[in-house]
């Protein structure tokens, strides 16, 4: 476990300077429906086609709470190892704004579903560090306003007004970019693995609130800033330092830090300021009073918490255990659930498979073709069971690493669905172990190259020259090994 | 045809059910009575072609033997409950010419029971108002004057135009809405039976918002059977309401008439105020030797924290308006102001769209929920209430029934009296019913004598938690021992011949 290391600070012309960085995500829930509403949630349809009464704040409209939504809290805040309040309470947060219908936000200020909790974070397979988190709470999503359509007017679409969203606020435990980066990577994961939510940044699903401040190190806090709504793990990355730049450059200048919320601006590299601290809104929060307070009893955590997947973690921790894999490759392998449950799958399959080489494949050679035709390996048209066959016959010699390469290449050609046997049988890859017919090919290449036989008795490097013409001489399918052994004793070296 | 809106609802009903009346007469007779009352200016919006069609269909169930429990009874509606495809106003300029592509909770039920609507009732703007003055389609004019005199005197508010077209015999019934006070004030002013259940009885679905943690559903009848029979079909658990409670309905009309002897009637002290007109007082004793001769046992009572309720009411009501008005920007529905950018349409069409008073109430709110001020004002009017609330629990606990008290400090006032330059004196109408909204408690208003001028004065019952039946068995005691108050004769109509002339 690490904790802030010198190797994070940054160089200043004055001296080290010590990021922190705490964080709000946005993450939108998985469900169905809306958090108030029975309006459906789905992403992409007609402008203002998904939009009931409440959703619009029609008069005399009241919200129902969506207990599927509470539930997928809940299960959130059990991932986050978080206390759990059997007791919250929904309130108004007032503003004006056209895509806010009611005019105000559906929210939760004092008492939220969800208390502190943690998150184990990989900044790399080897390093973690723990960001504490500091509350989640349900709330609506707002509409959207579009205002590049028309000169003199805006648009606004209200599919999203009424959405259920988390928020899931961080403490400021973060001290570089790349923590950053790591951490929304790692909530994100838990999410996935959770369903409650699909954590899909493109479609706005995830979206961060970062607050940025500077500090040498071991002095107090610093100012900070919350660069408003960063829609991608590279781009928080990228905010953070460019924000810590800023902040450093007009510390290290002699000016101070105005507390406001800015914008980031990936085009150009920078960010500006949105609003300062005066003109920040007084949102005179109170208890919605359509809403009773949100109450449920232990059993319903209970129920809630025997039915949670394994998690990243503890799957990481026992793929190391019961497959001796090394922490790189399990964090590989548990980063998507769908993965882990592929690479699972494919060790399963059968018995007496060697999981490493499992995972070599998988994360190997497997994932760069997923990558390559841009979908996760789960999705691609490999099935775990080829790649249980293909291991299978590399381990019992039918076939080398090298031949293998060209069986995957293979399955994702024209032998589409095939099991990997059956395309070793049908194109002839089956590597040849008969000494016989190697013991032939070697002859008749030193029978060839008196010169080179002669050289290599001095200089047995040369010995790679015999098994480079002794492959090809059997088009590739020799067993190496036993390439090896013939021409070593052949040529007595 | 004028007998016909001199019936009851009870009266009304039986008639139709045993087909000694159709709905198509009744209604007929009711359309006409307010095609006569237009100086009262109790409707915002007639629908007589729809109040028709639903009386022919009415006949049609009742000639099928389908007649449902208020078939063919023509209502009123107050036009802060959302009516699908009739314009829904709250009497207010902002939502003029809305029309909700939806039916309140409320309504539905009155329909779906058979009832037929006559057209949407005058209010004050978002029932904002002790005297129906504050509502954009000018005020509603009580049916009731002083002898002698032509000068015009209001219904009470806000549900002045259930109150005025109830008691002017407009409509059978009408309902109403009580967030300090609208229903059970009204009432007293016009000489008829309001009643405000207990919050959650009623749901709030479709009704336009006011203050939501205080806003309830209820009628305004001329007997207290009546408001029992509306309440019955009104009430009910709403899925869609989440503060609306799961509690069967009981059976209201029953208890009208049943024995009170033995109930223990609580007789709170701090409500007798400094200033209170001595009828009032007698009234009140009136009202406790009725109850004493009906066998109720009386007892002294303490609510300590009467006195601060009504200043804290004047704190959450408008907190709460103040968000649950926000809606009404220009944005999707009502009024829009154009301006040069979006702040400036905001501003705009909320200052032409809502009157002064809403104004003054959302300033209030903003004001007492913004940062620095939420825990002097707010938090502080919350533990208030909590402190009213529990004055009552300790009173229930101790073994009381109900209470009785005053309904108002005052008979009805005159147009234009109150509430120009000092809106204190306006607000002090509420100061006995305000302390029911606060406590959630069901709180019923029913006629028990008249002031000196002639006019109608009314006391309050309180009761328990959704213990509505004790308040109707001991309005019917209060209104069969008080001296019979005849309604005013129709001195508005030219043509229509009045009841009790």
């Amino acid at each position: 476990m690490a904790t802030a290391s010198d190797s994070k600070l940054i160089k200043g012309a004055t001296g080290d300077w010590e990021i922190v960085v705490g964080m709000e995500i946005h993450a939108q829930v998985a469900s169905r429906s809306k958090l108030f509403s029975g309006a459906s949630t789905g992403f992409g349809a007609e402008p203002n086609s998904q939009v009931s009464f409440v959703d619009a704040a029609m008069p005399g409209m009241l919200p129902v709470i969506n207990e599927f939504c509470v539930a997928q809290a809940v299960r959130t805040g059990l991932g986050l190892k978080a206390q759990i309040n059997h007791r919250s309470v929904f309130d108004r947060k007032n503003y004006f704004y056209p895509d806010l219908p009611q005019g105000y936000q559906i929210s939760q200020f004092k008492h939220p579903i969800v208390g502190e909790g943690e998150v184990l974070v990989d900044v790399t397979p080897e390093r973690q560090i723990r960001v504490g988190i500091e509350r989640l709470h349900l709330e609506q999503d707002a509409g959207k306003s579009t205002h590049d359509q028309s000169p003199n007017q805006s648009f606004v679409d209200l599919n999203r007004s009424g959405v259920a969203l988390m928020e899931i606020v961080s403490r400021p435990d973060i001290r570089s970019a790349d923590e950053a980066k790591a951490y929304v990577g790692k909530l994100r994961t838990i999410l996935r693995y959770l369903g409650t939510c699909d954590g899909d940044m493109e479609k706005g699903s995830l979206r961060a609130d970062v607050n940025v401040s500077v500090r040498r190190p071991g002095e107090p806090l610093g100012t900070r800033c919350e660069i408003k709504n960063v829609n991608s793990i590279r781009f928080i990355g990228q905010a953070v330092d460019t924000e810590a730049r800023r902040q450093i450059g007009i510390l290290e200048d002699g000016g101070v830090i105005q507390q406001e919320t800015r914008l980031f601006d990936p085009g150009r590299g920078e960010t500006r300021s949105m609003r300062s601290k005066e003109e920040a809104h007084d949102y005179r929060y109170f208890p919605d009073p359509d809403l009773l307070p949100l109450e449920f009893d232990q059993a319903y955590v209970d129920a809630l918490a025997a039915d949670l997947p394994e998690l990243p973690d503890a799957k990481k921790a026992r793929f190391v255990a019961d497959y001796g894999l090394s922490p790189y490759d399990a964090t590989v392998l548990v980063a998507e659930r769908d993965l882990a449950a592929f690479y699972e799958r494919a060790v399963a399959v059968g018995e007496g498979r060697d999981p490493k080489l499992v995972a070599n494949w998988v994360t190997g050679d497997i994932a760069a073709y997923a990558n390559a035709v841009g979908l996760p390996v789960h999705a691609t048209e490999i099935t775990p069971e080829q790649v249980a066959g293909l291991v299978d016959l590399i381990v019992d010699g039918t076939i080398s690493g090298k031949i293998a390469k060209d069986v995957l290449a293979l399955m994702v050609g024209e032998e589409r669905g095939a099991a990997p046997r059956d395309i070793v049988e049908r194109h002839g890859l089956r590597q040849v172990t008969d000494t016989g017919a190697i013991e032939a090919a070697v002859d008749a290449i030193m029978a060839a190259n008196p010169d080179k036989v002669a050289q290599v008795q001095a200089k047995p490097t040369m010995l790679g020259w015999f098994v480079g013409q002794a492959m090809k001489a059997t088009g590739g399918k020799a067993n190496p090994q036993a390439v090896n052994a013939v021409l070593k004793g052949k040529l007595g070296i | 045809m004028s007998d016909l809106t001199s019936l009851t609802l009870a009266e009304a009903r039986d008639a139709v059910r045993s087909k000694r009346l159709s709905s198509r007469e009744l209604t007929e007779a009711h359309l006409a009575a307010m095609a006569a009352a237009r100086p009262l200016n109790a409707f915002i919006t007639e629908t007589p072609d729809r109040a028709l069609a639903m009386a022919d269909r009415a006949d049609a169930r009742v000639a099928r033997g389908e007649a449902g429990p208020l078939e063919g009874l023509p209502l009123g509606i107050k036009d802060l409950y959302c009516t699908e495809g009739v314009q829904t106003t709250a009497g207010s300029r902002i939502l003029e010419g809305f029309v909700p592509p939806y039916e309140s909770t409320v309504s539905s039920q009155l329909w779906r029971d058979g009832a037929v609507m006559l057209g949407k009732l005058n209010l004050d703007e978002f029932a904002m108002g002790s005297s129906n003055e504050t509502s954009y389609f000018g005020p509603a004019v009580s049916p009731w004057r002083k002898p002698g005199s032509n000068a015009g005197l209001v219904p009470g508010g806000s549900s002045g135009g259930s109150a005025a077209a109830v008691a002017a015999r407009l409509c059978l019934a009408a309902t109403a809405t009580d967030t300090g006070g609208s229903i059970r004030q009204p009432a007293a002013f016009t000489g008829t039976v309001g009643i405000k259940p207990t919050y959650g009885r009623c749901s709030r679905w479709g009704v336009v918002a006011f203050a939501s943690s205080l806003d309830q559903a209820g009628p305004i009848t001329r007997t207290v059977r009546d408001a029992a029979i509306m309440l019955g079909s009104m009430a009910g658990h709403d899925p869609k309401d989440s503060t609306s409670v799961d509690i069967a309905v009981p059976d209201y009309e029953a208890a009208v008439g049943a024995s009170v002897a033995g109930k223990v009637i609580g007789i709170p002290r701090e409500y007798r105020i400094d200033g209170m007109p001595a009828e009032i007082d007698a009234l009140w004793a009136e009202g406790i030797a009725w109850l004493k001769a009906a066998g109720a046992r009386v007892v002294d009572i303490a609510l300590p924290h009467t006195k601060y309720a009504l200043p804290a009411y004047y704190i959450v009501a408008p907190a709460e308006a103040s968000s649950n008005l926000a809606r009404y920007d220009g944005v999707r529905y009502g009024l829009r102001v154009p301006g040069r950018d979006i702040a400036e349409m905001y501003g705009n069409t909320r200052a032409a769209g809502f009157g002064a008073e809403v104004r003054r109430r959302i300033m209030i709110g903003t004001y007492v929920l913004s940062a620095g001020y939420y825990d002097a004002y707010y938090l502080k009017a919350q533990k208030i209430r909590t402190l009213v609330r529990r004055d009552f629990e300790t009173a229930f606990a101790d073994g009381v029934d109900a209470i009785l008290t005053p309904a108002t400090p005052s008979a009805a006032f005159g147009l234009g009296e109150k509430g120009g330059d000092d809106p204190i004196a306006m607000y002090l109408n509420d100061a006995f019913t305000v302390t029911v909204n606060m406590a959630g408690l069901p709180g019923l208003s029913v006629p028990a004598g008249l002031s000196a001028d002639k006019l109608p004065l009314g006391l309050q019952l309180i009761g328990r938690p959704f213990e509505e039946e004790t308040l109707f068995a001991l309005a019917e005691v209060i209104a069969r021992s008080a001296p019979a108050i005849d309604l005013p004769s129709a001195w508005w109509s030219a043509t229509a011949p009045a009841a009790h002339r």
